[in-house]
């Protein structure tokens, strides 16, 4: 990914991004601020590293009081029950390969239809534009869990209740709006004029966009389904409330069940959390120049 | 067989109306050019002709066939654009090859064809650079490759010189100028440069607001302007306008000046008109009976000639003098004017009086 659609476009002029405030301090930060920002880390990232903690502690450690913070044994064997169970695979290892099936299928899926959605938005004058955009978006502005009451009732219809298929359909559908929102700003910022010249060089429409426009597009693909793919992985609402049965459950709800019963296997509990949350980690790292672009929707970087 | 009509084309975006009924007839082989300021709907001319444009009214016509709604692909034109439009990721040797590759061509045949065209439009050295690499002039240069490596039936050219310096450009002026004489091809070439609509088209149609004013070829342009918009866009200096009226066998401009009334003119006594007067048809250094007198207000030397600007009431006149000319602002001065060349038009609707009896 070497090439970026910033090639493909004129860089702007130089801006001063050095805010007041920190030409104020001079060079360094201020002392108030680094123990400001000390403390505030310290609070953050403090159930992170308890989690991890918990997750190669023995269980001795686990549960002794008071709670031992350095002086503990170090094991792999919660992780090593996260994969395997007395008869083979564990039914947590099935839920995570549930997860990359489901999270990984819809993506495509949303980014096979998003993406020419896009294209045709950014280039065509369609009819009321603006609104077929708006209603697309408005789609995401329900909370899951308003609506999967009803989506829950037309599933039983369908019978797509306890299914992937089920799962993926529900993801695609959250994740086209926003694949089309972020993808028309990158679509926006490739100049319509180099389809123009293919097809006087002798292209049809789907064959300049397909050669020249989409692979100015796959960074920004890259990173619209980075994004869709996060959605979809971290997804618990629709997976708690449409899947019941072991072979079907994504990682989220299925977790989310260690804990309940009578006794809970913390380290356990705290070794699946990490293995969970490790692609999301590495994903976010791999897009985090086009993580502030993803919140406002489209507004890539001019 | 390479002709290019146009007629009747309408386009607007939103509340503007682009084209507004532009009609053009490009006869085969012919040097066409589409002059107008920035704005006129000069591209939006262009794109209409290549099916790159949805139009609101009229009809392209190419060879005679009606091609107004086949796709670009389908009408067999090659076109620069006025920013290029080189494809980024591509080397300038895959850009020019471009329109062969889309063809199938063989790469053998492929690689002679850009090798021709890179050596006459000496790009050789450019063939593995992209686009990022090459500069303005080197991109204008593998544009006009990209168009020139295939013979379609016409050449269209947006602009293709204005982003050069001058030295290049008039040196691509009179390449361009070759190349069509040795393809015999049809161009259709936009500029907003009067130069070189002058120095290079056949024909010339001035494009204002959406509107053809006026076709014909550069002289006819030139010397006949059809209106009074045309005559001060056409030339450089640009022509002197001054408000007058006929009296009898005279015409008294409303600065007061007395000239004699041209022969030709049919205008009737009283109604408002504009006397035009290019700067070549003026003169500080000889005499005449018919002549206009004014103050020295500046003088512009251009090395081969100096434009003297006189001041006659409250309007300009650009005289053009030899460069030796020397003179003091305010110093009286006597214009000699040369009326049969002089140009008049109706103050009220810019129209050129009829000029059948010259
Ligand atoms: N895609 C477009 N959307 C909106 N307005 C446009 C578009 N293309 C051209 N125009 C407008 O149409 C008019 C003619 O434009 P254009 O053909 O580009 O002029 P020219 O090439 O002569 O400078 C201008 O007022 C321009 O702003
Ligand atoms: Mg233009």
């Amino acid at each position: 990914m070497a090439v970026s659609v910033d090639e493909a476009v004129s860089t702007g002029p130089v801006r001063d991004h050095t805010s007041p405030a920190r030409r104020f301090g001079g060079r360094g930060r201020s002392v108030l601020e680094i123990a400001l920002l000390t403390v505030l880390a310290v609070v953050m990232l403090f159930p992170v590293l308890w989690m991890i903690e918990t997750s190669i502690k023995e269980n001795r450690d686990v549960y002794a009081i008071p709670a031992k913070f350095f002086d503990f044994t170090v094991t792999l064997d919660h992780f090593k029950d996260v994969f395997v169970a007395s008869g083979g695979r564990s039914s947590l290892s099935g839920s995570f390969l549930n997860s990359f099936v489901v999270a990984g299928v819809s993506t495509v899926l949303a980014t096979v239809l998003g993406v020419p959605a896009a294209w045709a938005y950014s280039r065509f004058a369609v009819k009321a534009k603006k609104d077929q955009l708006f209603f697309i978006l408005s789609t995401r502005f329900m909370p899951p869990v308003v609506v999967v009451i009803p989506i829950f009732l037309m599933y039983r219809q369908f019978g797509l209740i306890d299914t992937k298929l089920g799962l993926i359909l529900i993801y695609t559908a959250f994740n086209v709006p926003f694949t089309i929102w972020m993808m028309k700003g990158f679509v926006d910022e490739v100049p319509a004029e180099y389809e123009d010249a293919a097809m006087l060089d002798g292209y049809t429409r789907l064959q300049a966009f397909w050669r020249f426009t989409l692979p100015l597009l796959l960074p920004g693909i890259a990173a619209t389904a980075v994004f869709a793919l996060i959605f979809s992985w971290n997804e618990f609402v629709f997976a708690i409330f449409l899947t019941s049965s072991d072979d079907v459950r994504t990682a989220p709800p299925a977790i989310a069940g260690l804990i309940g019963g009578t006794t809970v296997d913390w380290g356990l509990v705290a070794a699946a959390s990490v293995v969970f949350a490790l692609p999301v980690l590495v994903f976010a790292y791999l897009v985090r120049k086009h993580l502030v672009a993803g919140v406002t929707l489209g507004a890539v970087r001019r | 067989m390479g002709t290019v009509a146009a007629h009747g084309l309408c386009k607007s975006f939103g509340k503007v109306q682009a084209l507004d009924g532009v009609t053009l007839d490009v006869p085969d082989g012919s040097f066409f050019v589409v002059l107008g300021p920035s704005g006129a709907g000069k591209t939006t001319t262009l794109r209409a002709i290549a099916g790159l444009e949805k139009l609101d009214a009229g009809s392209v016509h190419l060879d005679g066939r009606d091609a107004t709604g086949d796709a670009p692909a389908a009408r067999d034109l090659a076109m620069v654009f006025q920013n290029y439009a080189l494809y980024p990721r591509h080397t300038a040797y895959e850009n020019i090859a471009s329109p062969l590759r889309a063809r199938r061509r063989s790469s053998s045949e492929i690689a002679a064809a850009v090798e021709q065209m890179s050596s006459l439009l000496h790009i050789e050295r450019l063939l593995q650079r992209r686009p990022a690499q090459l500069s303005g002039g080197e991109m204008q240069r593998v544009a006009l490759a990209r168009a020139l490596v295939r013979r379609p039936r016409a050449f269209l050219m947006d602009e293709p010189l204005t982003n050069l310096d001058l030295k290049l450009r008039v040196e691509m002026r009179t390449e361009l100028t070759r190349i069509h004489r040795s393809l015999g091809a049809t161009f259709v070439y936009v500029t907003n440069d009067q130069v070189e609509a002058l120095s290079m088209a056949d024909q010339v149609a001035v494009l204002k607001e959406g509107k053809v004013q006026q076709v014909g070829t550069p002289a006819e342009v030139y010397e006949r302007p059809a209106n009074q918009w045309v005559a001060g866009f056409v030339g450089s200096p640009p022509i002197s306008l001054l408000a007058c009226h006929a009296e009898g066998d005279r015409l008294v401009g409303a600065e007061g000046w007395t000239l004699p009334r041209p022969r030709w003119t049919t205008a009737e006594d009283g109604r408002p008109l504009l006397l035009g007067l290019r700067a070549e048809d003026l003169s500080v250094e000889q005499r005449g009976d018919a002549s206009l007198s004014g103050e020295l207000y500046g003088l512009e030397p251009l090395g081969d000639r100096t434009v003297v600007d006189v001041r006659v009431g409250t309007e300009i006149l650009k005289v053009k003098a030899r460069p030796t000319v020397t003179g003091t602002p305010g110093e009286r001065l006597l214009v000699t004017v040369d009326l049969d060349r002089a140009h008049l038009f109706d103050a009220g609707t810019g129209l050129a009086l009829s000029e059948a009896g010259r």
